[in-house]
C-alpha cells in the first residue's frame, strides 16, 4: 500500500486527478479544502456582510457546497449570512426526497433553508401545469422555469449573491455542448467565474476548478448526507453523449478536463462578430433575445386558457402573440414576475446571426 | 473462497435494486478473482439497470465516471480494474454520473 505522498505517514487513499498526488484523507480533507477557499479569495467571491444564498438541491454538489461554505465562512471569517435555495417544480413525489436531504442539510449545517415552489414564482405548479397542457410538452415548461427560477428566487429572498455546485467535469461538458450547438454567447459565458453582471445577481461558482471525482470522495470520506436521483443521462442524451465524451478524456489524461476550460476561456469573438442582440424582457426584466421572455409567453398562455403558446416555433408565437395583443395589457399579469436575469434565450439556430460567427482560437 | 461485502452508493444502486449493501461469495475458479472480472460477474447476476450504466463500453471495468473504492482506498492507487480481490475486500462502487 502506498502511503501519502504529502505527510509520508498514513496510507495513501485517494489518487488527486489534478496532481496525481497520493494523499491520505487527512491530507486530502486539508488540500481540497485549501483549493476552495483559495478560489473564493482568489476572484474576489464574496465580500464582507454578504447575504448568499447557496443553490441546494440535496445532490452531491450542492451539499459539499452548503457544507464548506459553513466550514470555511467559520474557519476564514468571509463574514457572510448564508441561507440555502431551495426550488421545489410542486411535482407530486418528484422533488420529496431531495427536499427532505435539504430540510437534514438545513440542520447538519445550521445554515436555514428557504424553500420556493413553483406557484410562489410563477402562480402555477408543474402539477396544475400537466393538468393544463397535458403530459407531452411539460418538460418545455419545466425547463424554461427552471432557468429563470433561481434568479427569481434569490430576488425574493433579497440576497447579494448566489452560488451553485458547479464543477470542473460540468463546465468543460457545457463548453462541449455550447461548441457543439454553435451557440457562441453561452460560449463565451460558461467559463466565466462569476456571471450576472449588469447590477443583477452575481451567481458564482466555487467549484469551477474542482473535480467530482474528489467532491464524491470528499463527500464519501466525510460521510456528507446527499441524495441522488436517476441517471442525469435520460432526460437528456445529448447531455449524456457529452459527459461520457468528457469521462471518457479524463480516464485518459485528467488534465483534459481543466484543459477544455482554459480553451473555452480564450475563444474569444473576432471583433466586428455579430451576437444576437441582448435585450432584456419587457415583462419581467430577464434577459431576453424576444420583446417578452419565454417563461413570460408561457406564463401568459397558461393563465389566458391558451397553454400551448410558447412552446411551439418562436416565428408561430409572435404571430400569436400579436394575435392576442399580449403586449397592450402586460400590466394586468397575474403574475408579474420579478426582475432577473443571467440567462439568454437560445438563439435560433437558422438565425443568420450565428451563420456569421466565426471562432477565434 | 472469496466471501466479500458489496457497497453501491451515489445512484449506483439504483442499477442494484436499491440495495446499498450485501454480502457475497465469489464461486471458486481457476484464475484469481479481480475487479475486471467481479464487474462481469455482477452484470450477470446483480445486475437489475442498464448494463451499460454500469460497464465500461469496451466490456472491461466499470464506466468513467463510476469510483471504486477498496477497502475505503481509491481503486487507482490499488492497479485499478487489475487489482486482485482478496478474501473479506470491502468494494464500493460510487457513481458520480447520477444527478442531484
Ligand atoms: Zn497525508
Ligand atoms: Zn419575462
Amino acid at each position: 500500500m502506498k502511503s501519502c505522498t504529502k505527510c509520508s505517514k498514513n496510507i495513501a487513499c485517494l489518487k488527486r486527478p489534478k496532481t496525481g498526488d497520493a494523499l491520505c484523507r487527512e491530507c486530502f480533507f486539508d488540500a481540497f479544502e485549501q483549493e476552495i477557499h483559495w478560489t473564493i479569495t482568489t476572484f474576489n467571491l464574496f465580500s464582507r456582510g454578504d447575504y448568499v444564498a447557496i443553490a441546494a438541491s440535496g445532490g452531491k454538489d450542492s451539499t459539499v457546497l452548503a457544507h464548506l461554505m459553513k466550514v470555511l465562512n467559520d474557519r476564514y471569517d468571509y463574514g457572510l449570512k448564508l441561507v440555502l435555495l431551495s426550488i421545489d417544480e410542486g411535482i407530486t413525489g418528484y422533488r420529496d426526497d431531495s427536499l427532505e436531504t435539504v430540510k437534514r442539510n438545513e440542520l447538519q449545517y445550521g445554515i436555514p433553508l428557504k424553500i420556493l415552489s413553483y406557484n410562489d414564482l410563477y402562480g402555477w405548479t408543474m402539477d396544475k401545469i400537466v393538468a393544463a397542457v397535458g403530459k407531452k410538452s411539460n418538460c418545455t415548461f419545466c425547463g424554461v422555469f427552471r432557468r429563470q427560477a433561481l434568479d427569481r428566487g434569490a430576488m425574493q429572498l433579497g440576497v447579494d449573491k448566489i452560488v451553485t455546485g458547479h464543477n470542473a467535469d460540468d463546465i468543460a461538458e457545457t463548453v462541449i455542448m455550447n461548441v457543439l450547438r454553435g451557440d457562441i454567447a453561452r460560449l463565451q459565458r460558461c467559463t466565466s467565474i462569476v456571471t450576472g453582471s449588469e447590477g443583477l445577481i452575481p451567481r458564482s461558482k466555487p467549484f469551477k476548478y474542482t473535480y467530482e471525482k474528489e467532491i464524491v470522495m470528499y463527500a464519501h470520506f466525510k460521510k456528507l448526507d446527499y441524495f441522488s436521483t436517476e441517471c442525469i443521462y435520460s432526460p437528456n442524451a445529448y447531455r449524456g453523449h457529452a459527459r461520457a465524451y468528457i469521462k471518457n478524456l479524463e480516464l485518459q489524461d485528467p488534465l483534459s478536463i481543466l484543459n477544455i476550460i482554459y480553451s473555452g476561456e480564450c475563444m474569444s469573438l473576432r471583433e466586428g462578430t455579430k451576437l444576437p442582440s441582448k435585450g432584456t424582457c419587457s415583462r419581467c426584466g430577464y434577459i431576453s433575445s424576444q420583446e417578452v421572455c419565454k417563461a413570460c409567453v408561457m406564463l401568459e398562455g397558461l393563465n389566458k386558457g391558451v397553454p400551448r403558446l410558447g412552446v411551439g416555433k418562436t416565428s408561430k408565437v409572435i404571430k400569436k402573440m400579436e394575435q392576442l395583443k399580449l403586449s397592450e395589457d402586460s400590466d394586468r399579469s397575474p403574475t408579474k414576475p420579478v426582475v432577473s436575469h443571467s440567462t439568454t434565450e437560445v438563439p435560433s439556430r437558422k438565425s443568420s446571426v450565428l451563420r456569421e460567427t466565426t471562432l477565434e482560437w | 473462497m472469496c466471501d466479500i461485502s458489496l457497497e453501491f452508493a451515489g445512484g449506483a444502486e439504483l442499477l442494484f435494486e436499491s440495495r446499498k449493501k450485501q454480502s457475497v461469495s465469489l464461486p471458486p475458479q481457476d484464475r484469481p478473482w479481480t475487479i475486471d472480472l467481479l464487474v462481469k460477474w455482477l452484470a450477470k447476476n446483480l445486475l437489475k439497470g442498464n448494463p451499460e450504466m454500469f460497464i465500461h463500453a469496451d466490456g472491461s471495468g466499470v464506466r468513467p465516471g463510476i469510483l471504486v473504492l477498496i477497502n475505503e482506498i481509491d481503486w487507482e492507487l490499488l492497479g485499478g480494474k487489475d487489482y486482485r480481490i482478496q478474501n473479506n475486500d470491502s468494494i464500493l462502487f460510487v457513481s458520480t454520473l447520477h444527478g442531484g
